[in-house]
Formats: C-alpha cells, structure tokens, sequence
C-alpha cells in the first residue's frame, strides 16, 4: 500500500450545461458593469484537489470518477471534469 | 515601570514573553480601562454574575437564569468582514456556552460609512466632504461581507439572530463596529465556573485543531488603530468554522449536563494562555501543560505560537480522572476531537512543557491580572466649540409648506432603512422562542420555553450624540434600550454596554471614555438597571482620526408573566386614534434630520428627564400588559414626523395627523423632530383611548391625541413614496 | 394510539428540538437517534428528518450526510413502505440519498432567506397530507440558502403527472406564479417546495412545519403535517 505511488488529482465541479446559474450571472452583470461587456457564459464552480495512492493515471482517473458520482458532484444539478497529474490548486 | 524593562528584569523565556505580551495587550487585560469600569453599578437582587466573568448572569425566578454578554469584533471585521462578523458570533457564543447555558439568541449592533451620498442640502454632513462613490460602494461591501458573515455562521452552528440594528456614519467608514451580543437561558444550578481545581484533575482541549492563525491577533488587532492600505495584517484574521462550533457546543453541553466537568473556559483572544491562566489561577492555583498534546494544523509551531494561537472553536473542560474515559466517549459521540493536554495542580505555578523543556513557568495570576493604568484625561477642544453652537439658528424653519418635503428627504437616511435584506438572511425562529420578530416591534421578544416568561432585548448607541457629549451619549443609548424593551412590555434587569472609542492613549479619548462611563451610571442608577458584563474596544482609529465615541447598549427586559403577542408598530385599523406620549422639548443637537438633511451636528443632545423616562417606561409595560393598544412604538431618530412614518409603513395604513397636537408651544421643525427622550406613538381604538389616557395621567405621563389612522399617506406623502425612501439602495 | 416518531440526529443538524416540541403538540412521541446508529428504534412508525447544517453544508447540502449508517436505515425501512418526513436539510438528504427525484440548488437570489412563505397543497391524502385537502393554502416559515428545486425537465412532468408535488410555493390567494420572487422567493422550478417518492410515503420539503406550530409563533398552519405525521398510523388507507 506504501509502495504505491501518488498521483494528484484535480476535480473540478460545476453547474450542468443549462441549468440556471444565479451566481454565475451575478459575476457577468459585475463585470459589465466594469467595463468587461461581451464577457459571456461566466460559471462559479468548485476544485477539489487530493493525492490518491494509484499505479497510473487511468486507475487515479476512473478512482476519481467514481467518488465524483457517490458523493463529490451531484449529478442532477453538477456536471465534473477530472486532471490527473497537474499541480492542484 | 516600562514593559520592556519588566521583561528584561524577569528574564522571561520566548514563549513567555509572548504571553505577557499578548495577556497584556489593550484588549485581554483593558489595562486603560478598569480603572473606570469599577464605577459601573453593576448591584441588584437579580444579578448572579456580573462583570468579569465569561458572561453575565441574571435571575428570573423559577431556578433560571439568562446568561448575556456583548462583544466587539471591530478590526477583524475591516480587514476581513465576512470572517470577522462570523468569529465574532463564534466567540460569544462560546461565553454563553463557558457558563453553562446553551446559547439560543444573538444580537448585532453594526456600524459602517454611508452606504450612500449624502444629499444636496447636507454638502458635508459631520465635517466630511460627501462620500465619494467608490467610498460608498465600499461602505456597501463592508456591509454585506458583515451581514454575510453573521448569517453564514450564525444560521449554521444553529443561534438564531433574532435583533440589533445598523447605523450608518462617516466616521465609521474607516473603522466598521461589528457589536455582537448573545444570550443563553439555563437552570442555575447547572452553573459552570471558569474554574481549574482540584489537584490531579485533568485538562481536556476539545473542539478545533491548532493553527497560526490569529498568532498575537488580539495584541495586533485589537490594540492598535489602522493605517491606510493595512491589508498586510490580514494573517491575524481567524477563520470560523460553524460546524465544529456546534458540534463543539453539544459535547460540552453534555459534559455539563451530566456533571462530567469541574470547570471551563473558551479559548477566545490569547488563545491557551489565558484559558490556562485564568482557569489556574481562579481555581487550585496551578496547571502544568504540555504542548506536545496539543493536535496541530501545521508542523513546527514553536512553543509561543500554540500558547498565543487563536484558532477558533476550542474549549478547555477540567475532569475528574475517573472521568475522563467518560468525558471522551461524550466527546466522540458528538465528533469534537478531544485530548489531554494538562494536569491541575497546587504549585501555584503555570508550568508549560513542549518536547521535554518548560518553556513557561510562572505564577498564572500575575498573567491573568495584567497591569492598570490611570491614563491622562483632558476634554477635547470641539466639543465646546459643536456645544455653544445653537442648531435651531443653522436649521431652516420648517412650516406646514414645507414639512412634507423635509419629511420625505429625512426617510431616504440609511440610518432609517428597512433593515429587512440583512435579517432575512438570518435564520431567527430556531428554537421556537422568537415572539416578536426582526422588524415587528421596538425590541425582540423571546419566550422562555416551559415558562410563562418572556425575554426583551434591543440594543442601541448613536454615536453622534457621543460626539457633542460623550456623556449623554451613552445615557441616551441606556434610555433608548430601555424604552424599546418596555415598548413590548417588558421591565429592564439587566445592560450590556459593548465601549467603543478611539485611542486610549489620547487624553481627549480616555476623557470621551471616562465621561461615557459616567453616563451609563447616571442612566442604569436612575432606570435601576445594573449592568452585567460589557466589552471595551479601543483603538478603533484610522490614519489618527478616532471614531465618535460610540458607547453600544444591550438591554434584557423581563415580562412577567407574557400575557400574548404584545402589539406592534404599525397602524393596522382605520378609525383607530393616534396619540403621542411624552412631553417633546426643544431638541436638535446631534439630530437625525440636522444631520441627513443639513449636514448640521451641533448643540447639546437630548437631557434625560429621568423620573419622566422611568414613568413612560411603566406607562408603556402597562399598556402592552393590559392590551390597550393596536401599537406601540417608541420615538428615537428622526422624531415623532419619522415615528409616525414607520407606523404607517410597517401597517400599511396612512394616518391624518394635526401637526399642532403635541407641541403646540415649540416650532414646528422641533415639534416634528426633536429627538426628545422618552416619548411614544400609539394607536388605539376609539374606545380605549380614556382607559389609556387614564392610564398616562396615573403615571404622570403627558399624552396627546393627534389624529387617526386611515389613508394611504401620512403628512399626505403616499406610503408607496416612503416605502421606496426606505427600500435599501445597497 | 400514535407511534414513536424518530428524529435522527446527524452532527450539524439543529432542528432537532423544535420538532421534538411539535410532535408533542400534537400528543405525539419522538426519540432521537444517533446518526451512527444502523437501525431505528423499536416501535418507530414515522421518521422525521429535522433542518439544520449538517456536516456545515460543505461540499453540498446534505451530501455527506446522506452516508450515515441511520440514513442507510431510513432507505430500508421507506423501501417497507415507512412515512419519511425531511424537512429543508432533511428534505437535502433525501435527495442526495435518492429517495427522493431532484435537487436543491442555491437560492436564485444567492441570499439564505428566513421569512414566511405560502404554500398550496397540491396531493392531499400522503402520510403527511392527510389532515389537509388539495387546494388547502399555509402560512409556513422557509429558512435556506439552498431550497431552488431543480429537475430535468421530463423528471418534474412525470411528478407532475404522478401526484408526486406535494406543495407549491404560491400568493396568499393561492395562485401560483414560478416567476414571481415575492411568492417563490428562492425560485424554485414550478413553484415546486415538496414532493414525495413515487410510492407516495417518502416526501420531503423546505418550508418547516414545525416552526408554524402555535399561534405565539405566527402560525398554526404547519400542526396538521405534523399531526398527518404523528397519527398516520392510525389512519386506513393512506398512501
């Protein structure tokens, strides 16, 4: 178990593809209202970011994918994208 | 002696040096303040415990008791407003909790820069050029990161905000005052000390890791003003973390309950050493403590760091040995991380271990006691100069022309917002005891459940006042709790003053300070009100510029027992009449409608009329006892023009009013807005009116009928107009 | 006679108490039951899962709750057909647990809102609306930061058309308008504020019941969810 080496893992979370996004248009009114006109498609999310003890990269990613549909994304309101290997946040 | 020389001459160690400094400092030892605060009466048969205990603690009969105490968290929330607003409730929760009682009620009193421009007419209200726009969106930031932070920690460690209020000045704008107040009600004999005795007893840390944060936050803080561009101090900022705050607050809870602990203390500012000395030192005397216990959040901390660190969400219980295997399972079952980090003995010594050497060894007392000192006072030059000014002569005379004008500019004050966007962010029905709720009455009215007793609480400073006299200014604060809390029917028993002034080191400060304590004596002697507990803030100063002094009050008021829902502020039935009690004087200095309209602040601020405030408060407890009244509102800022406008809106039903009824001797602008003490608004129906007027005459209060509810307008502005001069632009 | 109620106690929440009151009120029994506990007392006929933070509302609301062995034993014994109650973070866990359809997203406001809400019944007769009638209008508290009810849009038609909306957010009068932020203040899909499970005796809902539960209080229009609750068991034929 020791052995194994860790990967770093990024995960990042955010709301579905067309689903309302309140907090995301807050932040696209702000930054019009400061000069940033034209900026579109603004979307607030979450990063969860660990090491996971994983032999390769596939393995550390379906891991991931695996704890991202029991409990770190919601996949009713959440869509994830995963990074294996990166530097975390 | 200087401090420096007395460090050297004891030859104190890193870690010791460390908590002198910090146990020391302004805010943990009110080294300039205690010299002062002994002349606060603070005697009465209610009172169990009063000032310098964790929290104050006050009997209401039936073996219960209400635990209250009130606290600043000034600095940390400018330089971090969400966190700051949200440690601050942390940390007085944990007060509440120290003594026994389950905190179930907490209060904000909140002060910031205009949120706003200031009008035309008032060019430079307080001496200040108008807010500049990106000022005001600042003052704003401030103002919801605060509310933010209240809601965010308040709602989740599960205490309902269930008051305050928020005023807004420019000489807030660079020192924002977050007041926070809590409350708790237990059965008295479940009382805990603060207390560590019993020789081989056991000291359990429970709750949060240990970590940087805050190091010397309170010394850095709380005991200096600031500087433009700050930004640098925010590493001293802590970190809330609501839910380790409540399951912390049910370990203990149990552990109270169930008789496993011998004494408690919150970790607050100064972290381990003052909870380790002051638990020593009011208890066997001694304590040896050994850091390598203490669970850490970063490697490498040396021994000063964890003695000073001010991590949130921590406690120190002292147990029994046979106990502890207990103590911990409570402490597991609720997921409160728990360890022993000490034992108690009777060496009279602090005696600190980290990996094998004592780092600290000293008499905790001398820790815990601090120094005082006797700092110069000299009254300030100004206030001679604002006093002698007559603000009648700098005011334009308001005529039956002209007040609707001056009636409607007055409403658009911040200061005279609906406070509606921040109380509906807090979560103030749990527990099932908030009667009267945010925006329903002069003062929040909480039952205690399984009684027929109800609490009142309001809070209230004005910290203009404070400027033309610091004196009047904090019995004004007094008066306009009390009247709040005997608004909803309630008798005070009990104040909390939260003192917030410049720097101390100023003899003009110290002499605003020295006043203020002055005046709350005058005002809780002559109201029979003793104070509980209170907090001193110093420092709250930017760039040498001191804030007026702004003494905040809180006061409980008890009704015995709650015959039903008291009344509230608004007019709700057309025909009813309208009448004003309490005699109105002549009193412009330091008010709302001088200041938003004119930008004028000058002359005296209202003189209380004591045996005059103390009757109208019988007068209106009465009232409300008796079911007289459709509503009962008191008038404070803006007068009765202002008091009659927030009738209507809050009822929805316009009034005709005779401008003429209740001061047909003074001039029409005093008439409409002196902020007299001591005065109300009511409405009744028709056939009620002699009963209460009967009632007024047996408490030698004078009462005026003025008109009758009915309309949708009041002085002929259309409600809609007042209800978007109140509706918050931020 | 009435069961035994359980209310589970998961860290964070903090409704607990107030429910326990309520049920009282209604002469109703409850016993708190520890969130590691992997069975529900003996003699429980009804589960009501209080509000609260639990576990602070991090990474979502009621997301890591929903792992706690005493949720694992609510599964099982709503599968037997147990009345489940979740009100605001129970009504979280529940969804997070799937039993019941959707989510609750973050108010469309981006503000937590403690206010009074009115809501129309709209399926009488489930375990916990069988004191009330369809059409029926209360006076309820809400108190979220988190209460937007969201679902595909198929998923919210097949409640819809299966008597799965219990409650709708609506004006004084009873009408209902999903734009309108003064009567469904956290924007909720369809003015959707509670649903059950398709066997109807699972439901969950954001507005708190127990907090309109004595007039002292505002309201007594949440006691006949309670009391729908506390009695289902004597009462034929529900659900």
């Amino acid at each position: 178990m020791s052995d194994t080496p860790t990967r770093h893992v990024t995960v990042t979370i955010r709301p579905k593809v067309g689903l309302r996004d309140p907090e995301g248009n807050a932040i696209e009114h702000a930054l019009a209202a400061l000069g940033w006109q034209g900026v579109t498609n603004v979307h607030v999310g979450r990063t969860v970011s660990f090491e996971l003890p994983a032999g390769d990269d596939d393995t550390a990613r379906s891991e991931a994918a695996e704890m991202c549909s029991r409990i770190l994304a919601n996949p009713v309101i959440e869509d994830f994208q995963i990074e294996v290997g990166g530097r975390g946040v | 002696m200087s401090e420096q020389h007395l460090h050297r001459q004891l030859g104190l160690t890193d870690a010791e040096l460390a908590m002198y400094s910090v146990m020391w400092s302004e805010h943990c030892s009110y080294k300039s303040s205690r010299v002062h605060l002994g002349r606060l009466p603070s005697d009465g048969p209610q009172v169990v415990l009063g000032p310098g205990e964790n929290a104050g603690v006050v009997d209401i009969g039936d073996g219960l008791g209400v635990v209250v105490r009130i606290e600043s968290h000034n600095h940390p929330s400018y330089v971090e407003p969400y966190q700051g607003a949200a440690t601050g409730v942390g940390g007085i929760l944990r007060d509440i909790l120290t003594m026994g009682a389950r905190p179930t009620a907490c209060f904000d009193s909140l002060r910031f820069g205009l949120p706003v421009e200031a009008p035309a007419t008032a060019v430079a209200p307080s001496g200040d050029s108008g807010a500049a726009d990106d000022e005001t969106l600042r003052q704003r930031w401030l103002a919801n990161g605060v509310v933010s932070g209240i809601s965010g920690y308040g709602n989740a460690v599960g205490v309902p905000t269930v008051g305050g209020e928020i005023l807004f000045d420019p000489t807030y704008a660079g020192n924002p005052l977050v007041n926070v107040m809590a409350l708790g009600v237990m059965e008295l004999e479940h009382l805990q000390r603060a207390q560590a005795t019993g020789e081989g007893n056991i000291v359990l840390l429970i709750g949060a890791s240990t970590g940087r944060d805050g190091i010397g936050g309170v010394s850095v803080l709380a005991s200096s003003g600031f500087e433009a561009g700050d930004e640098e101090k925010r590493p001293s900022v802590q970190v809330g973390d609501p839910f380790e705050e409540k399951k912390l607050i049910e370990a203990c809870l149990e552990l109270f309950r169930s008789g496993l602990s011998v004494g408690a203390q919150d970790l607050g500012g100064a972290g381990l050493t003052c909870a380790t000395s002051e638990t020593a030192a009011g208890g066997s005397g001694g304590m040896d403590v050994d850091l390598d216990a203490v669970v850490l959040r970063e490697q490498g901390m040396p021994a000063f760091e964890i003695l000073t660190s001010e991590s949130q969400e921590r406690m120190l219980v002292v147990v029994e040995p046979g106990d502890l295997d207990a103590a911990l399972d409570v402490c597991a079952r609720w997921e409160a991380p728990a360890c022993v980090v000490g034992r108690v003995t009777d060496s009279g010594r602090l005696r600190v271990r980290q990996g094998g050497d004592v780092v600290c060894d000293v008499p905790p007392a001398s820790l815990a006691e601090g120094i005082r000192y006797d700092r110069p006072l000299a009254r300030p030059a100004r206030i001679d100069a604002l006093t002698a000014r007559d603000p009648s002569a700098e005011l334009p005379v308001v005529t039956e022309a002209t007040l609707r004008e001056e009636t409607s500019l007055l409403m658009t004050s911040p200061n005279l917002a609906s406070a509606e966007w921040a109380y509906r962010q807090y979560d103030h029905q749990l527990f099932l005891n908030t009667v009267v709720r945010p925006g329903e009455g002069d003062a929040a009215v909480l039952r205690v459940m399984g009684t027929d007793k109800a609490l009142a609480v309001a809070l209230d400073g004005v910290g203009r006042y404070g400027r033309l006299d610091p004196r009047r200014g904090a019995a004004l604060a007094v008066a306009e709790a009390s009247r709040n809390v005997s608004a909803v029917g309630a008798v005070p028993i009990a104040a909390v003053d939260c003192m917030n002034f410049g720097n101390p080191e100023k003899p003009e400060v110290m002499w605003e300070f020295s006043e203020a304590v002055d005046g709350l004596t005058e005002a809780c002697e002559a109201l029979g009100v003793p104070i509980v507990g209170g907090n001193v803030s110093f420092y709250n100063e930017t760039s040498g510029r001191d804030i007026d002094p702004t003494p905040i009050v809180g006061v409980v008021g008890l009704v015995d027992p709650l015959p039903g829902v008291p009344s509230g502020v608004g007019f709700e039935v057309l025909g009813d009449l309208v009448l004003v009690a309490g005699a109105t004087g002549v009193d412009l200095g330091g008010s709302e409608w001088a200041w938003w309209n004119y930008g004028v602040v000058c002359g005296s601020p209202p003189a209380v009329d004591w045996p005059a405030e103390r009757a109208h408060n019988a007068f209106l407890a009465d009232v409300q006892r008796a079911g007289l009244a459709r509503s009962v509102h008191d008038v404070s800022l803006g007068g009765v023009a202002v008091c009659l406008c927030e009738c209507a809106l809050a009822g929805g039903v316009g009034a005709v009013v005779d401008t003429t009824a209740w001061a047909p001797a003074i001039s029409l602008s005093a008439a409409l807005f002196s902020e007299t003490s001591g005065r109300s608004v009511l409405s009744v129906p028709p056939g009620a009116a002699e009963a209460i007027e009967h009632l007024a005459q047996t408490h030698g209060v004078p009462i005026f009928r003025v008109g009758e509810v009915g309309g949708d307008s009041i002085f002929g502005i259309p409600l809609a107009d007042l209800e978007s001069a109140v509706t918050p632009r931020w | 006679m009435s069961g035994l109620v359980a209310i589970p106690i998961i860290p964070g929440v903090n409704c607990e108490h107030d429910v326990a009151h309520a049920i009282s009120l209604v002469g109703g029994e409850s016993a708190f039951v520890h969130h590691m506990e992997a069975t529900l007392p003996s003699g429980t006929q009804a589960v009501y899962i209080p509000g609260g933070f639990s576990y602070g509302d991090y990474l979502r609301a009621g997301a890591i709750a929903r792992f706690a062995p005493i949720v694992a034993a609510i599964g099982r014994a709503a599968a037997d057909g147990m009345p489940v109650l979740g009100v605001c973070n129970g009504f979280q866990i529940l969804c997070e647990a799937g039993l019941l359809p959707g989510a609750l997203a973050r108010n469309v406001g981006l503000r937590f809102l403690c206010q009074d809400v009115h809501l129309r019944v709209e399926t009488a007769g489930t375990p916990v609306t069988h004191r009330l009638k369809a059409g029926n209008v209360l006076r309820i508290p809400i108190n979220h930061g988190e209460g937007c009810y969201t679902a595909p849009t198929e998923t919210i038609d097949r409640l819809e058309a299966g008597n799965q909306v219990l409650l709708r957010y609506c004006r004084p009068d009873g009408t209902v308008d999903p734009d309108d932020r003064e009567s469904n203040p956290n924007g909720s899909l369809r003015s959707i504020a509670g649903v059950t499970n398709e066997a109807g005796n699972v439901a969950g809902m954001m507005p708190h019941p127990e907090r309109a539960s004595e007039s002292i209080l505002g309201s007594v229009d949440g006691l006949p969810i309670v009391e729908s609750l506390v009695k289902v068991s004597t009462t034929a034929g529900v659900a």
